[in-house]
């Protein structure tokens, strides 16, 4: 599924500053040419021992917050490495929806690829959230461009393609070969900068 | 209206022009050079394969193997399955779609951003992706580098285009330089930068770099910066091109020569320039001048101090924000430091050095100079991976592997190896690493393992004392 529109769950608050694709999903992941199955090992090195045992006290392994399909979490989520495999996990793991401040670049762009929807908030409305989610439903509104919890209401931010391409789910090459002959006109048109 | 050097790359990639506003108004962008490696597209050829579709432009897109190679003997058969079964399927895809593969065993293998500007495919003015992060090194040349996505990388093969929001121009410029002050290397300025900037200072920008400082580096040092423009949040590292570039450009295998080449260089060197500093959307001032040698303390590149400093207190460090204040607690717990003590007070198990960052001829020259008579430690165990094979030819031939050799270093074959570890070159767990990468994250060397980020000649010194020194002591 690529597609979102709206959600009401309660969150998994990570209450942790410029988490990395490389905590995310840690490299020896990175080797499987697929792209399910790596749920699993999301945020391996914080879930698990060296032995292979469960962390209990990091949240995912919280027993509270399983199945919850909202990561609450702080400025910068996903910095670092490009690797998609972070999304990938992310939504084999059963997560569709990320609320921070901020967001890293790259990891922001691959959540729109793969039906996930990174909301920005303000701070304060993010420290709002992980004052109320621990027990209250938190709603998100893709169309209404809307995040509600508790007797607040917050409007985010998004890019008009990229929530057009989340609520319809779209092919995004297939939108993009439909433009096959403007690429040709300008291949065959370009200048002296372009050296290849 | 004047234009930044980003704004003219880009106006010249735009091949359509979303003007539907209820849908964003991005822009479909060109994209001259396609890199790839065998980690993160596999998923993008099966995608294409899935639904019958092609490479639009096999010939603009060139690809190596450098996240999985082992870094020994090569003559041997990868043992670890999943490795050699992503570089397989590599080669299967470059074979079946006609791209152009460094294999494993081919003399120009190498780290992928070290290979493009060697074999001459990076080129002032031009769009260049690739499915790493580290893209941002090809901007040292005045291109428009950006890592992507496999999701993109798909769309790039398929389309030879991309659909993106223009970034923000950051200008970032250096009074002072590091010329004629040894022990200073460029690996310093970047650290420092973002150390100053933060790690997400650079979020939704392009950073052009800019001044005295840069303008004295040479290719390989300027490399340096861009590349770690990714470590500043930035979505890209851009620097002007000029004769240091051209110098750099004439003669590679895939630049072009003669008459033409001096054309392009006369557009180049017109063209490619900012018009004014005022068409920045932000500018930051950096001083070079009291520049001193860096070091990593914590686990990010932001966490960083002078050699000459002591581990920082949590609240000082998070001057106020308790959320960087309970990541600084975080870092010193993982790193087992305390706060307070001289960094140059802790010993080192493991000295790298390698990466996109600092594994090209110069970085290695730099660090053999310092070695010369000298012997590494005897509780560090230390290796040289170069960027490239062209890269460890050059160096063999100005004997230099056997100054590293005969110091106590591994001399080894090019790859990624311990930037990243997905090769058997991983540290132990709460081994301690002075490393010329670019990232101290927590496990990305190895799970448990503790990374310091430092300079080629910082790594040098640090090997032979078996902890940090100021290496300017040593000129």
């Amino acid at each position: 599924m690529k597609y979102f529109k709206f959600i009401c769950d309660k969150a998994i608050p990570l209450d942790i500053i410029n988490v990395d694709t490389d905590q995310i999903i840690p490299k020896q992941f990175l080797k499987m040419v697929k792209k399910e199955g790596y749920g699993e090992f999301l945020f391996y090195n914080w879930r698990y021992q060296n032995d292979g045992t469960l962390l209990t006290d990091f949240v995912l392994n919280d027993k509270r917050y399983s199945g919850r399909r909202i990561l609450l979490t702080r400025d910068n989520f996903g910095s670092g490495s490009s690797r998609e495999h972070a999304v990938w996990a992310l939504k084999d793991f059963g997560i569709i929806v990320l609320i921070a401040p901020s967001f890293a670049d790259i990891f922001y762009n691959n959540c729109f690829k793969n039906g996930i929807l990174p909301v920005k908030l303000k701070s304060q409305q993010v420290e709002f959230l992980f004052k109320n989610s621990e027990n209250e439903e938190i709603v998100v509104d893709l169309d209404k461009q809307e995040v509600a919890c508790c007797d607040q209401s917050f409007s985010f931010l998004i890019n008009g393609f990229n929530k057009r391409m989340l609520m319809q789910g779209l092919d995004e090459i297939g939108l993009t070969l439909e433009l096959e002959s403007d690429i040709g006109e300008y291949e065959s048109k370009r200048g002296i900068h372009s050296s290849a | 209206m004047g234009r930044t050097l980003f704004d003219k790359i880009w106006d010249n990639h735009v091949v359509y022009q979303e003007k539907d506003a209820a849908h964003g108004n991005p822009s479909l962008i060109y994209i001259d050079c396609h890199l790839i490696h065998e980690v993160t597209s596999p998923q993008a050829f099966a995608g294409l394969k899935q639904l019958g579709r092609k490479v639009r432009r096999p010939d603009l897109t060139f690809a190596t193997m450098d996240h999985n190679v082992p870094t020994t003997n090569r003559s041997i058969p990868v043992i670890d399955s999943d490795s050699s079964i992503q570089m397989h399927t590599l080669r299967e895809n470059c074979n079946e779609f006609g791209i152009t593969l460094y294999d494993m065993l081919s003399p120009q293998q190498g780290i992928v951003h070290v290979i493009g500007p060697e074999l001459g495919l990076t080129l002032p003015g031009m769009t260049i992706v690739c499915g790493d992060s580290h893209t941002s090194t090809h901007g040292a040349f005045g291109a428009f580098a950006l890592g992507i996505g496999t999701s993109d990388v798909e769309h790039v093969l398929a389309t030879q285009c991309l659909w993106m929001h223009k970034p923000k121009s950051l200008n970032i410029k250096f009074s002072g330089t590091i010329s004629n002050r040894p022990g200073l290397s460029a690996k310093d300025i970047i650290l420092s930068t973002i150390r100053q900037i933060g790690i997400s200072g650079g979020i939704g920008s392009v950073i052009e770099y800019s001044g005295e400082g840069i303008s004295t580096l040479s290719m390989d040092q300027r490399m340096t910066i861009c590349n770690m423009s990714i470590e500043g949040g930035a979505r890209a590292g851009l620097i002007a091109p000029d004769e240091v570039t051209f110098d750099y450009i004439r003669g590679r295998p895939f630049a072009p020569s003669g008459e033409k080449l001096e054309k392009m260089i006369e557009y180049w060197e017109s063209f490619l320039t900012t018009d004014s500093e005022t068409c920045h959307d932000k500018s930051v001032k950096m001083d070079l001048s009291r520049l001193v040698p860096q070091v990593s303390w914590g686990t990010n590149p932001s966490m960083v101090i002078d050699v000459t400093e002591n581990i920082p207190y949590p609240e000082v460090f998070a001057d106020g924000n308790v959320e960087e204040e309970k990541s600084a607690k975080r870092a010193l717990e993982y790193m087992g430091l305390e706060p307070g003590m001289p960094i140059t007070e802790i010993n080192i198990d493991r000295v790298f050095i390698g990466s996109c960052t600092n594994a090209r001829l110069e970085d290695l020259v730099d660090a053999s100079r310092l070695l010369e008579g000298r012997t590494v430690s005897s509780r560090v165990n230390a290796m040289v991976v170069p960027g490239s094979q062209s890269v460890k030819r050059a160096a063999e031939e100005k004997g230099i592997d056997r100054i590293f050799k005969k110091a106590g270093f591994d001399w080894r074959e090019s790859g990624c190896s311990m930037c990243l570890g997905m090769n058997p070159d991983v540290l132990a767990p709460k081994q301690r690493c002075a490393s010329t990468s670019n990232r101290n994250f927590e496990g990305r060397q190895g799970f448990g393992g503790r990374t310091h980020l430092v300079s080629p000649i910082m790594a040098a010194a640090a090997a032979v004392e078996g902890k940090f020194v100021d290496v300017r002591e040593w000129f």
